[in-house]
């Protein structure tokens, strides 16, 4: 970036918007997929109460395209930046840091493609629904795809997360971020639990 | 006649600060309780390489031979530590030394580490006393903050941290631990604490602080064992609450 001294707070509102709103948007994301367990019904009543929302469009833009757009292009400026170097540092930590950039890059591919898939084949005219999900499932490639991409969201959030609790000093000893590693892994348990049992309810 | 045990070394080796380095290696004599420095000083007794080519002697940093200097450091097996304080006898071997690439190098294992002493410039890392005439005893110190506070002051710009950091790399312009945690050391200081709100506007522009990843590669680095990601993680509390005060406006600026 340029040397202009915004870096401080471009690094800040990029950790911000990675919880709020991306991070919240995500949980109720899964939240709503979970519908599919319950049978075909349930889900399709609940993908069209978020379709249908008043204001839909600028719901979506503030909340999920733009800050979405912006965590994702200085994502990847912050993930080459790095010279990762967890041969000789291997180091728990170090792993995660690692981690951290592959699953933004891996999540960057998935969202792009999933977008693609069923939010620009909506404004085209598709139908967003249970039959349209498992079409995509159906594919043993396409759901080897959606549990990876699912699961390194879920990962980059959770540990986005501990990075958001230390980057803004909410969590400073290391007895604290310990304790917050720990809250993080319940989080990406939890939320994994959800997301793959929404995506084996299509298949 | 008993086989003479030894002790063989892989040294990542450079002529000038401009050419390209090569490995060369070397083996010498064992001796009980040997360091990498004394193995170094065997070589430059005799430099003789494995191949039984003479050589020129290898180039690296040295001083106090105890830890406290921070010039010894290199990269030994892959790990940057000082080389005083590397014992052979606790090295897997070939020992492969390298110089901390972090840094530029001069020659051979020797690099050039002044970039963290210009950092510690621009970071004001010292207690401001002058003045046209005599201040005074400046505020005491707490005993217990003072502990606390030698626990920073042992830093000693040996460059472990930077060298550890995937983020400190010529890609990018971050400052590393070391300055940061003694922006910690001298804005806890009662008469360093006049000029906190200097030293955070300065670790708050480009290749400050928010250019740790939290790796926390530097913490379990360090050879003098400064907590430097608590005093990185403290920094971003107190600069996220500097942000809001100077983006607000605030009568609490310095305290």
């Amino acid at each position: 970036m340029v040397a202009d001294n915004r870096e401080f707070f471009y690094r800040r509102l990029h950790s911000l918007l990675g919880v709020i709103p991306i991070g919240l948007f995500m949980t109720q994301h899964l939240v709503v997929n979970h519908f599919a367990t319950q049978g075909e019904e349930e889900f399709n009543q609940a993908a069209d109460f978020m379709a249908n929302l008043p204001f839909v469009l600028i719901l979506e833009s503030l909340v999920i395209f733009l800050p979405l757009l912006f965590h994702a292009i200085y994502g990847l400026y912050i993930a080459f930046t790095a010279k990762n170097n967890i041969g000789t540092h291997g180091y728990f930590r170090n792993w995660m840091f690692m981690l951290q950039r592959v699953s933004g890059v891996v999540t960057l591919v998935f969202i792009a493609w999933h977008v693609w898939e069923t939010r620009v084949q909506a404004a085209f005219g598709a139908d967003v629904d249970f039959q349209m999900m498992e079409n995509i499932l159906n594919n043993p490639f396409m759901l080897v795809f959606y549990i990876v991409g699912v699961l390194s969201a879920i990962f980059h959030f959770s540990n986005g997360l501990w990075s958001f609790c230390v980057g803004w000093g909410i969590a400073v000893s290391p007895r604290s971020q310990q304790i917050v590693t720990y809250a993080t892994l319940i989080v990406f348990v939890v939320l994994s639990i959800i997301g793959l049992r929404a995506i084996f309810a299509f298949v | 006649m008993n086989e003479q045990k030894t002790v063989r070394f892989i040294v990542t080796r450079q002529d000038t600060a401009d050419s390209a380095p090569y490995n060369e290696e070397f083996e010498i004599p064992y001796r009980p309780n040997m360091n990498v420095i004394s193995a170094l000083m065997e070589i430059r007794r005799n430099p003789v390489n494995k191949k039984g080519e003479k050589t020129t002697p290898i180039t690296w940093d040295m001083n106090c031979l105890e830890e406290v200097c921070g010039a010894c450091s290199m990269n030994i097996n892959g790990k940057p530590r000082q080389s005083c304080t590397a014992l052979v006898d606790q090295l897997e071997q070939p020992i492969r030394l390298a110089p901390m690439n972090t840094f530029p190098v001069t020659r051979d294992l020797q690099v050039d580490r002044s970039r963290m002493f210009d950092t510690l410039k621009r970071v004001k890392a010292w207690v401001p006393i002058d003045g046209t005439y005599d201040l005074g005893p400046g505020p005491r110190m707490p005993e217990r903050k003072r502990q606390w506070a030698y626990e920073l002051s042992k830093c000693m710009t040996c460059g472990v941290c930077l060298e550890a950091c995937p983020n400190v790399n010529s890609k990018s312009d971050f400052i590393g631990a070391q300055p940061l945690s003694q922006v910690r050391l001298f804005n806890a200081h009662p008469t360093g604490a006049m000029n906190r709100d200097e030293r955070l506007e300065t670790i708050m522009s480009d290749g400050g602080l928010e250019g740790c990843g939290n790796s926390q590669n530097c913490v379990q680095s360090c050879p003098k064992g400064i907590p430097l990601t608590t005093s990185i993680a403290a920094l971003n509390r107190e600069a996220t609450v500097h942000s809001f005060r100077r983006f607000f406006g605030s009568d609490h600026a310095v305290d």
